[in-house]
């Protein structure tokens, strides 16, 4: 006979991490939906994903390099500095904010059938990826461009990738997780991303804050990953302590938000 | 009983209500705020007062109260009760959407759930690219939907149409390949709500057709939930009979059914029903001879309504539709009423004869529809009603009812061979 199920008050599920495995082609083909509604809808589509951030670039090169003055830490052009940090904190800021809002935008599919609901904001903050690798093609002109050769360590990118996907990942569980019960939530949102722009690295290099400052600083976990893509592209120092703090903190926010999110996981079709 | 499949055993579900006339269920973070900020500056002299008007404005409502039941493999089981009975809230329960308060169910086997047609459709897709996508949310995998998926398109009738986006398609085209989907699934325990209220009469059979095949030659457990009571009839072996959240009768079919009709008939919806219709009226009785009424007899409608504010009717009709939802007669009001005023909270009564009753057997609903120079409102399926066979009089047993069509003429007739 199949293997029972049994549901009481309380404790769903008993082996979730099990049966988010099980609903994996579910994750798939969700992500897969996303993407393909993120590209079909829009005009520009893809172009969107280069548009904004080589704007942002040109802006911020212009800003604190002409303007401000700031110093470059490593052998590579400021503008190229500026994408290698607008690169990953695109990633974040466009999958934090797709992950918080994901609940709510399939509201129906939670009303209406049982699955793992973290399979949402993860599959959101997927669709970021590809936008992601879309931008990226940008740098590897830029490359061409300035004839700038990589350094080998950028074949450890993907480690930094990681750590700014789970990052996104897990605040985005606790984000969404809040924006179910308390529906206004969401207009907070796009000011914490505002807000975290400008305590991030992108315009400037970490190497320009005091570093009486740095530890502080550094609690931003995304400043340990623009600093890790800074070292994988362009071979600027390699930065331990927030490579560190990045590590801690995205595990600290992970677990945060997963438990946050199990815990409120239960009463999601009621609320929503 | 020991091979079950599904075993429920004092189910409960309790949800929070609050009376403050709150509609939606979540909370605003500006409320919450404003509440925790007003409750600290009114401190502490307000705080005894807070809490008790806490306590008066929410209030839990117990949707459904210590179930217990058992569920053989290959049962068909029709779930029936009236609105606000509990049965979706079971059907969620059971497909695990939501979580029970309190007791414990047992499943064994895949459980998919059809609680709504085309769930997760997306308009921008195509009718192929949603095929895969709804079929994976109800829980097939991909290689079983590629196995299906020929059987699927044929079933619903769009081949011409699959590579086109859902949003181009009609609103007949999207449901048969919505309920396409979700016929074709094959899980150990199906459960179905209310979904084959839409599409057509045909599709429908069509629908209930496959899953009684894949139910009775495979051994498939089906949970449907119908106000379609000659659906429910002839598709299920079982039925469970709800009330305001307590199992009142299970067993066969048959009987279940006749209780539920029984109890339809002594506490009907006769007195005090206190339906709102819109923001028009609350219909403070819609007392009908009896609800259950034999054809060709004559029977009374009385109406009595609460208007909600003031207007001046331009049109108003009662309508008969079938249990499918198709109109079977509209009794138009508007000789007796158009231009009338009415004016907030006066009663509103109204009186229709119907000196017979020309339906042939099944269960109907009245529906209304109102105008007014400020308002409007129609609601096809208010109330419901069932019309039982005229008795024979004549020891000629009638056509099965398919034959019969819609209504019964009023007439008398005769034959004459030869000449005249």
């Amino acid at each position: 006979m199949q293997e029972e199920i049994i549901i009481t008050a309380g404790r769903t599920e008993k082996n979730y991490w099990a049966d988010l495995w099980r609903y994996r082609e579910l994750f798939y083909i969700l992500s897969w939906r996303d993407i393909k509604v993120r590209y079909k809808q829009t005009v520009i589509g893809a172009a969107w994903s280069i548009i904004r951030p080589v704007l942002t670039t040109i802006i911020f090169t212009i800003i604190f390099s002409k303007v401000a003055k700031l110093p470059v830490p490593g052998l590579a052009p400021y503008a190229l500095m500026v994408y290698a940090g607008m690169l990953p904190w695109q990633f974040f800021s466009n999958a934090l904010s797709e992950a918080s809002n994901s609940l709510i935008g399939n509201a129906n599919l939670i009303s209406k059938v049982y699955f793992p609901r973290m399979i949402i904001p993860a599959s959101s903050v997927i669709t970021g990826l590809v936008d992601f690798a879309i931008s990226f093609i940008i740098l590897l002109v830029m490359f061409i461009w300035y004839r700038f050769l990589p350094p080998l360590q950028i074949l450890l990118l993907p480690l930094f990738i990681l750590i700014a996907f789970f990052c996104a990942f897990g605040i985005g569980l606790y984000l969404t997780a809040v924006n179910v019960k308390y529906r206004d939530f969401r207009y907070i949102i796009p000011f914490i991303v505002q807000f975290g722009l400008y305590v991030t690295p992108v315009g400037f290099s970490s190497s320009v804050i005091d570093k009486k400052y740095s530890f502080w600083f550094g609690l931003n976990p995304m400043v340990g990953v623009i600093d890790g893509f800074r070292w994988c592209l362009l071979g600027e120092p390699f930065q331990i302590i927030s490579f560190m703090q990045a590590i801690i903190i995205t595990l600290l926010f992970l677990w945060l938000g997963v438990a946050y999110f199990r815990k409120m996981e239960r009463t999601f079709a009621d609320n929503i | 009983m020991s091979d079950a499949i599904i075993k429920v055993r004092d189910l409960g579900k309790s949800y929070l209500i609050s009376h403050e006339g709150q509609k939606e269920n979540y909370t605003a973070l500006r409320d919450v705020i404003t509440n925790q900020a007003k409750k600290f500056f009114s401190f502490p002299k307000n705080l005894r007062v807070d809490n008790e008007f806490k306590k008066a404005t929410t209030e839990e409502f117990w949707a459904l109260k210590d179930l217990s039941f058992d569920i053989q493999q290959g049962d068909r089981v029709g779930i029936i009760g009236r609105n606000g009975a509990g049965k979706s809230t079971l059907l969620k329960i059971l497909s695990r959407i939501t979580e029970p308060t309190k007791g414990e169910i047992r499943i064994k086997g895949r459980v998919a759930s059809l609680l709504e047609v085309g769930t997760g459709f997306h308009p921008e897709l195509t009718g192929r690219e949603n095929i895969y996508l709804n079929g994976a949310i109800l829980g097939m995998s991909r290689a079983e939907i590629r196995l299906k998926f020929d059987e699927i398109v044929d079933f619903a009738e769009v081949e011409k149409f699959l590579d086109t986006p859902v949003k181009r398609y009609s609103s007949g085209m999207y449901v048969r390949l919505a309920f396409a989907v979700a016929a074709h699934l094959e899980p150990e325990i199906l459960i179905v709500d209310e979904v084959l209220a839409v599409g057509d009469a045909q599709f429908q059979k069509k629908c209930l057709g496959k899953m009684e095949d894949v139910s009775k030659s495979e051994g498939r457990t089906v949970l449907f939930v119908s106000h379609n009571l000659t659906a429910v009839n002839s598709f299920c072996n079982k039925a469970i009979y709800l009330k305001q959240g307590n199992l009142i009768n299970q067993g066969n079919t048959f009987d279940v059914l006749k209780s539920y009709q029984k109890s339809y008939k002594s506490n009907g919806v006769k007195n005090n029903i206190r339906i709102n219709f819109g923001n028009v009226f609350v219909i403070e009785k819609f007392d009908f001879f009896s609800y259950e009424v034999q054809a060709l007899k004559p029977n009374t409608i009385i109406i009595e309504l609460k208007p909600l504010h003031d207007d001046t009717i331009k049109a108003f009709a009662v309508f008969i539709a079938n249990d499918i939802g198709q109109r079977i007669s509209l009794i138009d009001l508007r000789d007796c009423c158009f231009d009338r005023i009415i004016t907030k909270d006066k009663l509103v009564t109204i009186k229709i004869e119907i000196e017979s009753l020309s339906l042939i057997e099944g269960d109907y609903y009245f529906g209304l529809y109102y105008e007014g120079l400020v308002t409007k409102h129609g609601n096809e399926s208010l109330i419901p009603f069932t019309v039982t066979e005229q008795k024979i009089t004549s020891g000629i047993l009638p056509y099965n009812i398919e034959h019969r069509g819609f209504v019964i003429l009023n007439t008398k007739h005769k034959i004459q061979i030869g000449d005249i």
